[in-house]
């Protein structure tokens, strides 16, 4: 399995513990593990020989550091080598003079007319730019209806159709319009092409003579396998690309294509598309995309976006509640709320580094986010007093919450105790370090945490510590009290389970 | 190119001029409240003369080699790259280690994958090839090898008309796979070629103008649509659709679904919806489930078709965009690993770039033989 790199190495490294450097012979002996974890997340073939080439001259003669695995210090040297090699910073758009030109162009397919909606409406809401879309896809039927409900759904202006017009009419058109009408920016989609079709790429190249793009935009599905290296380079070589758009990176691909595209064409990955809603395109981040290449988790990413989900004044409060052990059917509510706008169980549990293998055996196991549903259907058949005071609950309430969310009284007695177990630990967790929180969960897991482990293929240590360490209380500052609530669910589901 | 004549292949169900493409399909109005928003293409825009013309042009392929020069000529960009790996190893007739890596780094270029690559190359290093061993005879062997995998997996989509009702076909797959279009071809095949009548239902109620989309192929293809407005229950949809077409007396229903990326529980369970419901009219609905999936695709259709056959028991496999420089080694492990039938490959934007998939030409052309 891919998750498991760190251990490949690890097992491979393993002997190296104690000895002062990296040589030669043990690097050769990882190169192939990672050679094979590029392969896999569909960076292309000579990107990959170039970068294991590159990668055994930094690392050899590197001291080994004391206490930490030689297996995650070699994977620290990948990363940071996969990082510096997709750009180490992230790479703004740029503008001319009005109007100026943005070309939209890639394979059919590839996310080139919902890109261009979610860069116009970027431009409109955060660039205060105004901005005219314009779709030259004279081939593809209702392409160009597509982006005219596309504007109409995100109030921005779209050229209006003409039938049989040739492209390089249409961006004559859409240029002397903004002109006329004092747009600042304009869109223009092309119809996809394949790189090999060279007519399609003469239509490109004659458009973009005609517009004079200050962006010429390559949009890229992130799962793109080994072509990424031949359509980027065509692309890039007929029409001068400036800049990569990265699409469906929602998806659970690992994204090679875009390491291969940045070393072909040596152009920034602008951005990147990450879900079906209109804002989902974000600017790119190369340690992220490093990690997930690697299949190394994307803390930041999951740091990101429970500081954005996680109100801090709620958090606040919910923070003292714990510090005095009191936890209600409120706070369990509303924490398996921000777990579902986290994108659920699943998601969280992927996005930990070392316990990605583990998420698909919950999965299997029925902990997974119906579970969290059938819950919340338990609390929000409760009375708010009820909510508030769990010790209210008789045999009748039960009873009627039971038949009210659709499940049974043992079930609502199972929650009940999972809350009164919490509070508990609540009141255990605010006297402990960061780092015995994993220890805890094991030992919340009880004799149950053998078997998963035994399923998830043995765990890391080390990688749980990183885990560990991640979810204290400083990354999640000010809500630390909260990421560790959140691992108390984990551990509380399991117990749940085995009952 | 591919010289004339030599193809041992059986040409899809050939185009037929004579077929009277006034085959009309007439909706009738209905006492049916939920059928007001019926949207239905009577006629198909397509004249006699139109297929005289079309039937012209088809023949016209032949001067460049027929449809299956298209096929070898779409599959051969693909080989271009795996031909020049290859190309040079084989001066010396044993394969040394170098040659075997080169030879598994042409497989991985052609996003065969690092497993499935390193299980041809088992094969193949155990194999010994006679002093003087052309190029063309170590090619022939590679590709047996990827044959081999392949030959399970290719199954034609029998075409067997329930005793009651048309025959369903749901169509599946991630965003941008090529799924309208790869409707509109099978559309026209089966409409044009096989001279049966068609129904399609636009369950793309989320993307802008899906339907629109479909509705063109509707045109082209002569086949009846049933479409509803944005936002509209695709299950529900699809259950009026199958009512239609069964009192349309269609012998096809293909359904559209609207892109899903497989990891999107939500989405995915959307489309188990739309099974759940079909299902209330007779168990063995759909009778075919196929996944699109783009050639281009590299590691990740791994993903793709294990959710998907989980989610929704994908019964086939369409592979397009097989006319690009994309390479489409990723079938070779898809077949080794979940052995699902690959019915068709599309080989280009036409209406009829949709070809029957046959394992010995997609490997000979993989490893860029004639």
């Amino acid at each position: 399995m891919f998750e498991s790199l760190g251990q490949k190495l690890g097992n491979v490294l393993g002997k190296l513990r104690g000895k002062g450097t990296l040589s030669e012979n043990d690097v050769m002996a990882v190169a192939r593990e990672i050679r094979i974890a590029l392969l896999e997340a569909d960076v292309a073939l000579p990107v990959v020989k170039d970068f294991i080439e590159g990668l055994k001259t930094k690392a050899v003669g590197q001291d080994v550091i004391k206490g930490i695995n030689p297996g995650q210090q070699v994977i620290k040297i990948v990363h940071d080598a996969l990082v510096a090699m997709l750009g180490a910073e992230s790479a703004d758009l740029t503008f001319g003079p009005a109007p100026c030109a943005y070309l939209m162009v890639g394979l059919q397919g590839s996310g080139k007319t919902t890109s261009t909606a979610k860069i116009s409406k970027l431009l409109t809401d955060r660039h205060g730019k105004k901005v005219l879309m314009a779709s030259l896809d004279i081939y593809r039927p209702a392409a160009q209806e597509q982006l005219r409900q596309l504007g109409e759904q995100t109030s921005i202006a779209t050229l209006p159709i003409v039938a049989g017009q040739k492209p390089a009419d249409i961006a004559h058109r859409a240029l002397e319009t903004a002109r006329k009408e004092g747009f600042d920016v304009v869109l223009l989609d092309t119809a996809g092409r394949l790189s090999i079709d060279e007519e399609m790429m003469r239509e490109a190249a004659a458009i973009r003579d005609i517009a004079k793009p200050v962006e010429v935009l390559l949009v890229v599905d992130a799962m793109t396998g080994q072509d990424a290296v031949n359509t980027a380079k065509a692309f890039h070589e007929r029409l001068g690309a400036t800049g990569i758009v990265l699409t469906r990176l929602d998806g659970d691909a690992r994204g090679g294509a875009a390491l291969s595209m940045r070393a072909v064409t040596g152009q920034p990955i602008k951005l990147i598309g990450t879900g079906e809603k209109w804002d989902a395109i974000e600017p790119f981040h190369p340690d992220r995309i490093a990690g997930r290449i690697l299949g190394m988790g994307d803390i930041v990413s999951l740091v990101e976006k429970a500081v954005e989900t996680v109100n801090i004044q709620d958090a606040q409060k919910m923070a003292d509640k714990f510090k005095k052990g009191q936890f209600d059917f409120n706070d369990l509510l509303s924490q398996m709320q921000q777990m579902g706008k986290m994108g659920g169980i699943g998601a969280l549990m992927k996005m930990l580094p070392g316990i990605g293998a583990m998420a698909g055996k919950m999965e299997s196991m029925g902990v997974d986010d119906r579970l969290i549903k059938r819950h919340e259907a338990i609390i929000l058949s409760m009375t708010l007093a009820e909510r508030g005071d769990p010790d209210l609950l008789n045999a009748s309430r039960k009873k009627r919450i039971a038949a009210g969310s659709g499940t049974n009284v043992q079930d609502v007695n199972r929650i009940l105790k999972q809350l009164k177990d919490m509070q508990t630990m609540m009141k255990r967790l605010r006297k402990m370090g960061p780092g015995k929180m994993m220890g805890m969960m094991k030992g919340m897991m009880g004799g149950n945490m053998d078997e998963i482990a035994a399923m998830a293929g043995g765990m890391d240590p080390a990688a749980l510590e990183e885990a560990a360490g991640a979810l204290g209380p400083n990354p999640f500052a000010p809500n630390g009290a909260l990421s560790r609530a959140g691992t108390q669910d984990f551990g509380s589901l399991f117990g749940d389970k085995k009952k | 190119m591919h010289p004339r004549g030599e193809p041992a292949l059986e040409p899809p169900t050939e185009y037929d001029s004579d077929i009277d493409p006034g085959t009309q399909h007439e909706l009738r109005s209905s006492e049916n409240e939920i059928m007001e928003d019926l949207k239905a293409t009577p006629t198909p825009a397509h004249t006699r003369l139109d297929d005289m013309r079309e039937a012209q042009e088809f023949a016209n392929h032949d001067s460049d080699g027929g449809w299956f020069s298209r096929l070898s000529a779409g599959l051969s960009k693909s080989a271009s790259k795996l031909t020049q790996n290859i190309g040079g190893l084989f001066t010396k007739s044993r394969l040394d280690d170098n040659a075997l890596e080169a030879l598994e780094e042409a497989l991985l270029s052609a996003d065969l994958g690092p497993q499935t690559a390193a299980r041809i190359m088992n094969d193949f290093s155990a194999m010994r090839f006679e002093e003087g061993a052309t190029d063309t005879q170590i090619r022939r062997a590679l590709a047996q090898s990827m044959s081999k995998i392949l030959a399970p997996v290719a199954k034609p989509l029998i075409f067997q008309r329930p005793e009651q009702g048309p025959l369903v076909v749901l169509v599946c797959g991630v965003n941008g796979a090529g799924k309208t279009t790869t409707i509109g071809k099978l559309a026209h095949h089966w409409h044009y070629g096989a001279g049966r009548k068609v129904m399609l239902a636009a369950g793309d109620t989320f993307r802008a103008a899906a339907v629109e989309q479909l509705q063109e192929w509707a045109n082209r293809s002569g086949s009846l649509l049933l479409a509803k407005d944005i936002g509209a229950d695709a299950a529900a949809l699809a259950f009026e659709a199958y009512e239609r077409a069964k009192a349309e007396n269609c012998d096809i229903l293909m359904i559209d679904t609207a892109g899903r990326l497989q990891n999107k529980s939500n989405l995915m369970a959307e489309l188990e919806k739309i099974i759940r419901v079909l299902k209330k009219h007779g168990e063995d609905l759909p009778h075919a489930c196929l996944l699109v999936l783009d050639a281009t695709t590299g590691q990740n259709a791994f993903s793709q078709v294990e959710t998907f056959k989980e989610m929704v028991k994908v019964s086939g496999l369409i592979v397009t965009k097989l006319d690009g420089s994309a390479k489409g080694g990723v079938v070779v492990g898809l077949a080794d690993k979940f052995g699902l039938p690959v019915h068709f490959i599309g080989v280009g934007e036409q209406i009829e770039d949709l070809q029957p998939f046959d394992p010995d030409a997609y490997a000979r052309a993989l490893v860029g033989l004639r």
